[in-house]
C-alpha cells in the first residue's frame, strides 16, 4: 500500500517564508500485527548482546617487507677531484695542487693550524700524558652496609625455677659445643629446690641439653680445657672447684675438698698453659687467688691473698670478681675486684709481697669483666658499674679511654679475637653493645636489644662470628655477625695502635701535670707563713700612702684659700 | 715560503710520522705519505672531525672544535680543522 501525501502551493506563493505552526498529530495509517507473519519467525529468549557505549574501532596488523640494510665503509682510493680535473694525469693534479697552494685562505689556515698543531707535538714529545702517576693502589672495599647481627638460636634452660646463666664456654675445637653454667647469684635467695646442674648444649639442638653437669652447688663459671676438649673446670657456689671428663659421666670427676677452697662463691676460673694441660686458678671474694693442678685437687698448690697493702692480710684482701690471665704472658695475671681495682700481678715473684706488682683504680664498683686485646696485650678492657674502660699498662692512674655512663649496669664485656678494635658489652636491660673504637667512639657501633631481662654474660666465639650470651633467666642467645662485624677491616692495623698510643700519650701527659701541681700545692703550704708577713705589710704601706695623699690635698687646698684671700681687696 | 717552513718544522719535531693538508674534498693538497694511505685518512678523518664538531657545538652552540687528538697503540693522530682544510700530523709520542 502506497503512502501519499499530496500538498498543493500556489505559485505566488513560492519562494515565501516558512511559517511554521503547531497542529495535531494525525493518524495517518495504522497497520495492526498479522499473527499470520509471526509463524514464520521463531522466538527466541533470551538474547544476549553485548552493548557498548563508545566508538568501534577495528585492528589491523601489517607487516612490512623486510628492509635490509647493511653498513659499510667505504676506501677512498682517490679523493674527490672536481670534475675537470683528470685524477689519472699527473699534470692536471699537480696544476691543480698549486692553485691551491697560492690561494689566501690556504697560506692563513695552514699557519694557524700549524702552530697549533706544533704545540701538541712538542707537548707528546715533552711528557707522556698518559703515564699512570699513581701506582696501583688496593681498592679500600667500602661498605654500606652497616654492622648487624641476627639471633640464631636460643637455649633455654629446661629447669621450671629459673637460674640466670651466669658464664659461658664455647667449646675448644670446632665451636660446635657450648657449655653453661647456671646459679642464683643474689645473695642467699637461691630458691628452695632450685637445681644445681649446669648443661652443654650442642647448637645443632636447642631444645634439649646434650650433657649434664651434677655439681654438688651450682656452678658460678665454667671453663673447657683448651688443650683437653673433654674436660671441664667449674667454679661453685660454696667456693669449692670441680672438673669433669665428659666421658666418664655428668657427675664431678674430682672436687676439692672444702676446707682448703674459697670461703666464698668462685667467680674466676681460667685453665693455664702448662705442659700437662692439667693446671688451673681460680679467685673469689674472699679475697684469694688459688692454683691447682686438677690431678690432685685436694689441695691448692698456691694461694696469693689479694691485699694491696702487702701484708696479706686476709681482713683487708680484696675480694675478686673477674680474672685475667693470657698465655702469652704466662707469668702475669690480673684480677678484678669488687672494690673496682684491677690488680696486675706477677706470678714468678719470689716473696709473696712481690706478687702484686700494681694497682689501677678507676671503676665504681665491681668490675665484672676484664679481659686483654689479644691483638695488643698492654691494652685491657675492663667493665664495670656504668662504664666500660680501656687501660693501658703504662698509664697506672686512669684509664686511657672510657665509654659514657650508660643507663643500665654493665654486666660483662669481651674483646673480638678478629677484630683488634671491636669489642662487646652486655648491659643489664638486656641489651648488647658492639663498640668499634675506630669507627665511632661516642657511641656503640651497634646496640641490639637481646631480651627482656638483664643479660648476665658474653662470649665470643673465636672466629669472631658467633657470640653467645646469657640472661637472667637462663636463657642463652646465640647471635651471629655479619661482615662489618666479624671480618678484619684493612683500615684497623694502622689506626688502632696508633688510636691506643695516642691516648696512652694523652694520659702520660696528664700524668705528668697531676704530679706538678701536686708539688706545686706542696710548695705552696710551706709558703703560706711568708704569705702573712706580706700582707701585713701591704696595709701598712696602703696607710702611709692615704697620708701622704691626704696631706698633699690639704696643702694644695690651704694654697688656695691664700691666694684667694690676696686676690680680695 | 712560510707555508713550505711550517710543514717543513713540523715533519722535523721528533717522532713525526707525517704530515699532511687535506681539502674538503678530500684531495691531498701536501703530503709526506703516500696517496692511497693520505686519501683514506682524509676521507675517515673528515668524518669524524665533522662529527666531533656537531657534538661539542650541540652541546654548546658557542663552542667550536679547536683540535682533535686520536690515540691509538701505535701512535697519535692529530688532526687541526679548518673550514675548509685539515691539517692532519701522525706522531709516533715517545714514551
Amino acid at each position: 500500500m502506497e503512502i501519499v501525501y499530496v500538498y498543493l502551493k500556489k505559485r505566488s506563493e513560492f519562494g515565501k517564508q516558512c511559517n511554521f505552526s503547531d497542529r495535531q498529530a494525525e493518524l495517518n495509517i495504522d497497520i495492526p500485527p498479522n499473527p499470520e507473519l509471526a509463524e514464520q519467525f521463531v522466538e527466541r529468549s533470551p538474547v544476549d548482546t553485548g552493548i557498548q557505549c563508545s566508538a568501534t574501532m577495528s585492528e589491523h596488523e601489517a607487516n612490512t617487507e623486510r628492509f635490509e640494510m647493511e653498513t659499510r665503509g667505504v676506501n677512498h682510493v682517490e679523493g674527490g677531484w672536481p670534475k675537470d680535473v683528470n685524477p689519472m694525469e699527473l699534470e692536471q693534479t699537480i696544476r691543480f695542487r698549486k692553485k691551491v697552494e697560492k690561494d689566501e685562505n690556504y697560506i692563513n689556515a695552514i699557519m694557524q693550524l700549524g702552530s697549533i698543531m706544533e704545540h701538541c707535538i712538542k707537548q707528546n714529545n715533552a711528557i707522556d700524558i698518559y703515564q699512570k702517576y699513581f701506582t696501583e693502589e688496593e681498592e679500600v672495599e667500602v661498605t654500606d652496609e652497616a654492622p648487624s647481627a641476627k639471633t640464631i638460636n636460643v637455649f633455654r634452660d629446661p629447669q621450671d625455677i629459673k637460674r640466670s646463666a651466669t658464664h659461658l664456654s664455647w667449646h675448644p675445637d670446632g665451636n660446635r659445643k657450648l657449655a653453661i653454667a647456671y646459679s642464683c647469684l643474689n645473695f642467699q635467695r637461691a630458691p628452695m629446690g632450685m637445681s644445681s646442674d649446669s648443661y652443654i648444649w650442642d647448637l645443632e639442638n636447642p631444645n634439649k641439653p646434650e650433657l649434664t653437669l651434677k655439681p654438688p652447688s651450682p656452678l658460678i663459671t665454667l671453663e673447657y680445657n683448651p688443650k683437653d676438649s673433654h674436660v671441664l673446670l667449674g667454679g661453685c657456689y660454696n667456693g669449692q672447684i670441680a672438673w669433669w671428663d665428659i666421658r666418664k659421666g655428668s657427675l664431678v670427676a674430682e672436687l676439692s675438698t672444702i676446707e682448703f677452697s674459697h670461703r666464698d662463691p668462685v667467680y674466676g676460673t681460667i685453665w693455664l698453659q702448662s705442659k700437662t694441660g692439667t693446671e688451673c686458678f681460680s679467685a673469689s671474694t674472699d679475697g684469694q687467688v688459688m692454683w691447682w693442678d686438677i690431678r690432685k685437687i685436694s689441695e691448692p698448690t698456691e694461694i696469693v691473698v689479694l691485699d694491696i697493702t702487702r701484708k696479706e692480710h686476709l681482713e683487708s684482701a680484696l675480694g675478686a670478681i673477674s680474672l685475667e690471665f693470657e698465655s702469652t704472658l704466662p707469668t702475669k695475671f690480673m684480677v678484678g675486684t669488687e672494690q673496682g681495682i684491677v690488680i696486675s700481678c706477677n706470678r714468678k715473684a719470689k716473696t709473696a709481697a712481690e706478687k702484686i706488682v700494681c694497682t689501677f683504680s678507676g671503676h665504681h664498683g665491681p668490675i665484672y669483666a676484664l679481659q686483654r686485646n689479644p691483638f695488643y696485650p698492654k691494652n685491657f678492657l675492663t667493665v664495670g658499674d656504668w662504664t666500660a674502660r680501656i687501660w693501658s699498662e703504662d698509664s697506672r692512674e686512669s684509664s686511657i679511654m672510657w665509654t659514657k655512663y650508660h643507663m643500665a649496669y654493665l654486666t660483662d664485656g669481651a674483646w673480638s679475637p678478629v677484630r683488634p678494635a671491636v669489642f662487646f658489652t652486655t648491659k643489664m636491660d638486656g641489651t648488647l653493645d658492639i663498640w668499634d673504637f675506630v669507627f665511632k667512639q661516642c657511641d656503640p657501633a651497634l646496640s641490639l636489644k637481646v631480651c627482656d631481662e638483664a643479660l648476665f654474660c658474653l662470649r665470643v666465639q673465636d672466629n669472631g662470628c658467633f657470640i653467645a650470651c646469657g640472661s637472667q633467666l637462663g636463657t642463652a642467645t646465640l647471635l651471629e655477625l655479619n661482615n662489618l662485624a666479624s671480618m678484619l677491616q684493612l683500615s684497623d692495623p694502622n689506626i688502632q695502635p696508633s688510636m691506643f698510643e695516642r691516648e696512652t700519650h694523652r694520659e702520660k701527659i696528664l700524668e705528668a701535670r697531676h704530679r706538678e701541681m701536686r708539688l706545686k700545692e706542696k710548695g705552696k703550704a710551706e709558703g703560706k707563713d711568708e704569705e702573712e708577713e706580706l700582707s701585713t705589710d701591704l696595709e701598712a704601706l696602703v696607710g702611709v700612702a692615704e697620708e701622704e695623699f691626704l696631706d698633699v690635698i690639704f696643702t694644695e687646698m690651704k694654697r688656695r684659700e691664700a691666694e684667694a684671700m690676696r686676690k680680695q681687696p | 715560503t712560510e707555508v713550505e717552513e711550517t710543514l717543513k718544522r713540523i715533519q722535523s719535531h721528533k717522532g713525526v710520522i707525517g704530515t699532511m693538508v687535506v681539502n674538503a674534498e678530500g684531495i691531498p693538497i701536501r703530503t709526506t705519505l703516500d696517496n692511497s694511505t693520505t686519501v683514506q685518512y682524509a676521507g675517515l678523518l673528515h668524518q669524524l672531525t665533522m662529527k666531533a664538531r656537531s657534538t661539542v657545538r650541540d652541546i654548546d652552540p658557542q663552542n667550536d672544535l679547536t683540535f682533535l687528538r686520536i690515540r691509538s697503540k701505535k701512535h697519535e693522530i692529530m688532526v687541526a680543522p679548518d673550514k675548509e682544510y685539515l691539517l692532519i700530523v701522525i706522531q709516533n709520542p715517545c714514551e
